[in-house]
């Protein structure tokens, strides 16, 4: 039975997670140098493009389409066969399945979108085609079927994921950090100073990923009513208190609130609070919110001690939030919230707790892993990384043959 | 005739513009630059990482000028954009070999 309600939330929803997209284009845009401005936006536009073809082509139904022993779906739904107009009650009850589709379509676009922060000003775009292709159909895919698809078996297992810590943060994060290491660092990186050339583009992208988020946590609820709102007023909360933290954090630290850093407590409570959205109360959100900010700043500060070159802090903010938050959820989820969720270790529930981290365990090992491998083949067949020369002279010029300031 | 470059800080900026006007230079050239002197940097700290950075925002102030007012506007610069601190900056003075005006193809201390 279709509710108007419920799908006109869900469309709604599905434009707020499109314009995330745009958003993160924005916030990594900003960070990286002049030069490199250009091609840092087109990682994430692109992804729009090439992921949802992916998805409707086949994408979608290897995720949600019929079960094969737990671990994908079947290419029953190839070309989105069989996904019309009618609801399909194992996923979205009271929308058109096609919605359900293509509210999940924007969730998929952006995860690797996501990844584009470990490589950034230094991968050929050909190479990066190619391995959002690999990457959305070997890690996304069926990554997201084992914890969301009918029959996966992680849900089967109770591993509990409202909007995508595992899914889309753990995944993209921990892929983040193969692939940093993988490519290893920027030219010059130990020699140059190479800080963000334009922070205010920064500032609108997370302002327009924060807006989105609100579709991205609260649409999860795949429904318009209480578990939306209660999902909405939680990643606000997470919000809120990781920007606060990180900003008195940084003061104590540094002597100086940044901008930047505010902007980054922000992104980081969302991601974390992610998972658990919908499975915990507001109070919860805040202590949640609070976490996030100290263990993904401690996070950020131990990079230059590592060495490793995660340019745009993929890993750092989104894996790291991402684990953080969907362990919180083992912590702190409460029946008396949402019935259909579970009772976190907090109200005696160890049992969630540890299901929660083996799953982190799992997501994080199988996204790291894969990727490695995904990457050592684009390495082989088309060549990851441009050129010292084109280094040099930027993503911009050397393979896009434009500049994003004309002077 | 005589080019004077003058390095002044960005706040001093507009004190000097005034000076030179005060004293009757007719025109000069501007141009925002980066350098270094005996001012130490500062340093930016972006998510943890920490740059010095060496290179301080300055004015350049170029006047040409006839020999016969160099001092007047060698000195109005010093007065108006002395603060006292390191850091005020530097006035460069070399010798000027000719000059035209374009549109009338005056030459000389005339053009100037």
């Amino acid at each position: 039975m279709i509710s108007k309600g419920d799908t006109a939330w869900m469309l709604m929803s599905t434009a707020l997670v499109m314009l995330m997209t745009p958003g993160l284009a924005f916030f990594y845009g900003g960070m990286v140098r002049r030069k490199n401005v250009l091609g840092t936006l087109m990682h994430s536009f692109a992804a729009i493009a090439i992921v949802s073809i992916q998805w409707m082509l086949f994408g979608y139904s290897l995720a949600f389409g019929p079960d094969v022993k737990g671990i994908i779906g079947n290419l029953d739904w190839v070309a989105l066969r069989n996904v019309g107009l009618l609801p399909n009650p194992a996923y979205a009850p009271t929308v058109p399945h096609l919605a359900f589709m293509i509210y999940q379509a924007m969730f998929a676009v952006i995860t690797p979108a996501l990844i584009s922060g470990a490589f950034a000003e230094r991968m050929k775009f050909s190479a990066y085609v190619v391995f959002v292709l690999l990457w959305s159909t070997l890690v996304y895919d069926p990554v997201a079927h084992w914890i969301w698809g009918a029959g996966g078996w992680l849900k089967g297992l109770g591993v509990l994921d409202f909007a995508g810590g595992l899914v889309v943060h753990a995944t993209s994060g921990f892929s983040a950090l193969a692939a940093a290491l993988f490519i290893g660092r920027r030219k010059d990186l130990s020699r140059e100073p190479m800080p963000p050339h334009n922070l205010p583009m920064t500032v609108i992208g997370a302002g327009l990923l924060w807006f989105g988020w609100f579709g991205f946590n609260a649409g999860s609820a795949l429904s318009s009513g209480q578990l939306s709102t209660l999902a909405f007023v939680t990643t606000h909360a997470a919000a809120v208190a990781a920007t606060a933290t990180w900003i008195v954090i940084e003061w104590l630290h540094r002597g100086k609130p940044t901008v930047f850093g505010a902007v980054t407590g922000s992104i980081a409570g969302l991601a974390t609070i992610t998972p658990a959205a919908g499975f915990v109360g507001p109070d919860a959100a805040l202590a949640i919110g609070v976490l996030a900010g100290g263990i993904c700043y401690a996070a950020l500060n131990l990079k230059p001690k590592l060495g490793y070159d995660d340019s745009l802090d993929a890993f750092g903010v989104h894996g790291v939030g991402g684990a953080t938050g969907t362990l919180c959820l083992g912590l702190f989820a409460a029946l008396a919230v949402n019935p259909a969720g579970a009772n976190g270790l907090f109200l005696g529930n160890a049992q969630q707790f540890y299901i929660q981290l083996g799953a982190v365990a799992l997501v994080a090992a199988y996204s790291f892993i894969v990727s490695l491998v995904i990457l050592k083949i684009v390495d082989v067949i088309v060549g990851l990384r441009i050129s010292p020369d084109y280094e040099d002279n930027g993503l911009d010029i050397s393979l896009h043959g434009e500049e994003g300031y004309y002077l | 005739m005589k080019m004077v470059t003058a390095i002044v800080k960005h706040t001093r900026f507009d004190v000097v513009r005034r000076a030179l006007v005060e004293v009757g230079v007719e025109g000069m050239t501007t141009t925002e630059v980066r350098g270094f002197g005996r001012q130490r940097g500062y340093k930016e700290v972006y998510r943890g990482v920490q740059y010095e950075v060496r290179f301080l925002p300055k004015v350049k102030i170029e006047v040409a000028t006839s020999d016969e007012k160099l001092d007047t506007v060698v000195r109005a610069i010093e007065e108006s954009a002395r603060t006292g601190e390191v850091g005020d900056g530097k006035i460069f003075i070399t010798e000027l070999g000719q000059c035209i005006r374009i549109r009338t193809g005056e030459r000389g201390e005339e053009a100037l």
